[in-house]
Parts: C-alpha cells; sequence; structure tokens
C-alpha cells in the first residue's frame, strides 16, 4: 500500500517535473524562433488546421449557447422587470466566462487531440528520434509552431463564440419574445466594459497556450504502439479540460479581485 | 539497382578508431540491458551487431549519437567525449553521423524532396537548386530517379528505406549508423540494401554500424561482428571466424536454431 502511493507521489512529480522542463525548453526556442520565418512557415499549415477546421463547431457551440441563456433567463428577466437587459446576461457571460472555456475545450477536443495523435505518432516511428539525430531540436521544429498556432487562434476563435452567442440572444429576444432590438445592444455597449473584454482574451490566451503545450507534451513522450496514441489523446483532451476549468476559476478570482482593487464595485442594474 | 557490387576489400581507410564506448552500462528499472560494454568502431569498417531481440543492440546503437545517455561509462567521437555533451552541443556533432532507422522515419508530411533536402536545409545555408541538386545526387546513389514529389505514404518498403539512407547521407557524414536495415524486406530488396551499405563504404568511406539479425545480410556487409547477449559482447570477430565460434549461444544464433534448453521444455509441453 505505501510502496503504491509512494510510487504513485514520485511518479506524478516526475511527470511535473518533467512538463516543467518541456516547457521551459520550448519557451528558450521560442523567443528566438518568433524572429525566424523559418517557424512562421511552419506554423501557417498549422493556423488553418487550428483556425478554419475548428471555427465551424466553435460558431454553432457559441449559438447554441446563446439560444439556451437567452431561452433560458428571460422568464425571470421579465418578472423581475429587467428583460431588456437580457443582451448583458448573455454577452457578459459569453465574454468573460463562456465564451474562452468554450473555444477552449473545442480546441482540446478539435486540435489538441490531433496534435498529440500526430507527435504520438512521430514518436512512435521515430520520426522525432530522427530529428534529434539530424541535428535539428525537435522542440523548436514541431512544438514552437503548435504552440503558436493554439496561443494565437484560440483568442480568434473566442471571438466568433462571443459574437455568435450575442447575436444568437438578440435573435431569441426580438424574433421570439418581446424585447425590443434597441436597448438589447445598449444595455450591452453600457453594460460591457473594455476591462471584460479583456479578462476573455487573457483567458483564451492562457488556455490557448496550455492546451498547445499539453498535447505537444503527451504526443511527444507518448508510450509505443497504437494503445499508446490513443491513450496520450484522451489524456491530452481530459488534461486540457480539467486544466482550463481549474485556470478559468483562479484567473476568474484573480481579475475579480484586482478589478475591485482599481475600480471598486459595479453594478450592472 | 546497384551492379557489380564493390567488395569489402576495396575501402582503404586508416581504420583509426572513430567512435569508442567505453565501460557503457544501461538499465531500465531493474532490467540491465548493456553491463560494461567496450567497443571501438575503426575508420572505414562495417561493424555488425548482431544478438537476440532485447538484447540491447539498438539500445547501444542510440547511445553513438547520444539518443540515449549511458548510466555509467563514456562515448567518445574521434577524441571528443559526446556522452556529457549539452543538446545544444551535440547539434554540431550530431550531423557527422547518419542514421537509417528501422521504420525508415520519413517525415509523413513531407516530399522525398523534402526529406532527404531537410538535413542540407538545416545546416547549410545553400540555395534551393543547390539543394535539389544534392537531393537528386543522393537519390541517385540509392538508385532512385523521378520520385522527388511523391510522399512516403507513396512509396514502398525498400523504397522507403532507399530514400532514408539517401537522407541519411545527405550532409556526407563520416558514420552511418543503420538499425534492422533489411528488416520487413523481401530477399531481392534486402539484398539491394546490402549492396548499398558496400556501395557507401567503397565510394565514401564511411564508417558503418549495422544492427541485425539477419545473419546472411551480416555476412555479406561486416569486416567485423560483435554480438550482443544479455548485456555482454559474447563474440567479437570476423564473418568467416563466426562459423567456428564453439559458443553455444553464438552457435544457435548464426544457425537459426532456438536453445537446446528451451526446445527441452517445448518437447516436454508438448508431450504432456
Amino acid at each position: 500500500m505505501l510502496t503504491t502511493i509512494g510510487a504513485s507521489t514520485i511518479g506524478t512529480f516526475t511527470a511535473f517535473g518533467q512538463f516543467g522542463v518541456f516547457t521551459w525548453h520550448m519557451i528558450r526556442w521560442l523567443v528566438p524562433g518568433l524572429l525566424n520565418p523559418r517557424t512562421w512557415r511552419r506554423a501557417m499549415p498549422l493556423f488553418y488546421e487550428v483556425g478554419n477546421r475548428t471555427l465551424p463547431v466553435i460558431m454553432v457551440t457559441g449559438t447554441f449557447v446563446g439560444l439556451v441563456l437567452a431561452v433560458q433567463s428571460y422568464d425571470q428577466l421579465k418578472a423581475a422587470g429587467f428583460k431588456e437587459r437580457m443582451g448583458v446576461l448573455v454577452s457578459l457571460t459569453l465574454v468573460q466566462e463562456l465564451g474562452p472555456v468554450l473555444a477552449g475545450v473545442m480546441v482540446a477536443g478539435r486540435v489538441g487531440g490531433a496534435l498529440t495523435a500526430e507527435l504520438g505518432t512521430m514518436r512512435v516511428s521515430d520520426q522525432i528520434s530522427a530529428l534529434t539525430v539530424m541535428g535539428a531540436d525537435p522542440i523548436r521544429q514541431l512544438v514552437v509552431p503548435r504552440f503558436l498556432a493554439c496561443i494565437l487562434l484560440t483568442p480568434l476563435l473566442t471571438f466568433f463564440c462571443d459574437l455568435c452567442g450575442s447575436v444568437a440572444g438578440w435573435a431569441v429576444a426580438v424574433l421570439a419574445k418581446d424585447i425590443p432590438s434597441e436597448p438589447y445592444w445598449y444595455y450591452i455597449n453600457y453594460a460591457i466594459a473594455k476591462w471584460d473584454v479583456m479578462v476573455g482574451f487573457i483567458k483564451s490566451i492562457i488556455f490557448g497556450g496550455m492546451i498547445g503545450l499539453i498535447a505537444s507534451y503527451k504526443g511527444f513522450f507518448c508510450r509505443t504502439g497504437a494503445a499508446g496514441v490513443g491513450q496520450a489523446c484522451t489524456e491530452s483532451f481530459v488534461t486540457s479540460f480539467v486544466s482550463i476549468l481549474v485556470a478559468d476559476f483562479f484567473i476568474g478570482y484573480f481579475m475579480s479581485g484586482l478589478y475591485r482593487g482599481i475600480y471598486g464595485f459595479k453594478s450592472l442594474v | 539497382m546497384v551492379t557489380q557490387p564493390p567488395t569489402r576489400q576495396a575501402n582503404n581507410g586508416s581504420h583509426e578508431p572513430v567512435v569508442r564506448l567505453v565501460n557503457l552500462h544501461k538499465r531500465f528499472g531493474d532490467l540491465v540491458v548493456l553491463n560494461g560494454v567496450d567497443l571501438e568502431l575503426l575508420q572505414g569498417r562495417t561493424t555488425v551487431i548482431i544478438g537476440e531481440s532485447g538484447s540491447g543492440k539498438s539500445v547501444l546503437l542510440n547511445h553513438i549519437v547520444r539518443l540515449l545517455k549511458p548510466d555509467k561509462g563514456e562515448v567518445y567521437f574521434h577524441d571528443q567525449r559526446i556522452d556529457n555533451l549539452s543538446e545544444r552541443e551535440l547539434t554540431e556533432i550530431r550531423p557527422r553521423f547518419g542514421f537509417l532507422f528501422q521504420l525508415s522515419a520519413l517525415f509523413d508530411s513531407l516530399t522525398v524532396r523534402q526529406n532527404v533536402g531537410f538535413p542540407i536545409a538545416e545546416h547549410t545555408k545553400k540555395k534551393r537548386k543547390e539543394v535539389d541538386e544534392i537531393v537528386r545526387s543522393k537519390l541517385s546513389m540509392v538508385g532512385l530517379n523521378g520520385i522527388e514529389g511523391k510522399y512516403p505514404a507513396q512509396l514502398s518498403g525498400g523504397q522507403k528505406k532507399r530514400v532514408a539512407l539517401a537522407r541519411a547521407i545527405a550532409l556526407d557524414p563520416e558514420v552511418v549508423l543503420y538499425d534492422e536495415p533489411t528488416t520487413g524486406l523481401d530477399p531481392p530488396r534486402a539484398d539491394e540494401i546490402n549492396e548499398l551499405i558496400l556501395k557507401l563504404e567503397h565510394e565514401l568511406g564511411v564508417t558503418s554500424v549495422v544492427v541485425t539479425h539477419d545473419m546472411a545480410s551480416a555476412k555479406k556487409i561486416a569486416d567485423r561482428i560483435v554480438m550482443l547477449y544479455q548485456g555482454d559482447f559474447i563474440f567479437d570477430g570476423t564473418p568467416e571466424s563466426i562459423a567456428q565460434c564453439a559458443d553455444p549461444r553464438v552457435h544457435c544464433f548464426v544457425e537459426g536454431k532456438c536453445h537446446a534448453d528451451v526446445l527441452q521444455s517445448l518437447q516436454k509441453k508438448g508431450s504432456s
């Protein structure tokens, strides 16, 4: 029993240490890589992979979340006499919380798994070792472009998620309920400050970076065989998903405290 | 197809040690894979490492290019110790080695031209035209022409090996390491690879280290054969002398026979 707990603890700490070294190695290549045109040439196909292929699913997700938020909140807002402010509830929820989280989860599922599978296959077929033997650092060649694609495109995808959700909320308000169009957008404009947009933006950058790193790490150190690659893909998604939720809480807690410290309490009603 | 195979005697290398492994130890958990191995690889010679599956042949090969770090012991390239170098320092050393992986390890997303040109683009400042010229010349050396635009998935197993070999020699390395180069190929394709190994030794004077199970291949290409067994070398000699070796472990391997104790236990199980 004690042996099992001890081995498990050592294994966990070893994995954290390995991830730390991996991250540090990536950062060391990232800084010079940003100035190297070859890094961007390698990243271009990945931008397409992460951005273009994830966009439809993000838009659909954002739209339906916006629809659900509007439908679920309408009765309560109407009873409280705040039905014109429905846009605030829908948009603020999306901009600060659901937009970054949903975009992150979608990127983790749609792209993170594929990145892990690709790198895992490269690992088991010795392609990563081949890079090393040729004197081409595999983290510089493979991880830096994937990290850049995830960290740069997740905020953009989050924007589309927010936009689709807000428009879907408007569609419910105006077309299905008795809320005029003008107050819907007016209150959004009134209530959502640059700070709220910035919080969502910071979250999406952090989530994107985490997905890029976790997906690459899991692929890089996957076990041999088809089962190893499959397991790495599952672990990649689960770890990214849980990390996004945990990070969301801590960033939200920190940013709201910071906001109160700078601006004080802000009422939306 | 390579014709008129060059003979082993054709090479007149100076036979100075290029790579030295000194008292190399490696273990994975409780499994001891290398148990104080010493080996010198001589310039311009082909050394074949044979041994049963799991005997540590590939592990040994991986130590030469520091894909693995020894638990104890030293690895020298010429007179420079390389087992303790950082990854950045190794970047200078590794292009002097070529490595043919068992699964070829061609990059799936790149064409043949990009695969073979990869190390050249990575380590030189040559223009694309010059790189293309070298790629064509290396592909021609391994007997392949007109496939530069194809992807690895469009190639046969033998073609993949030859493209991987062209990539391994793209920077004119001093040492070429082959990890089971004939595994998975039919006998004529396997023999083509053997001929290519001999051709490279003859024409480029490269030092070759070949890990294989294939005794026909080993006898054809080797200047020297070493056999690894449970972490130690149990044979070191010429292809001619291995047939006379009295050690039953070597004899069984060379003749492709299972060990007497295994045979006995199989017969017992069969009769019960």
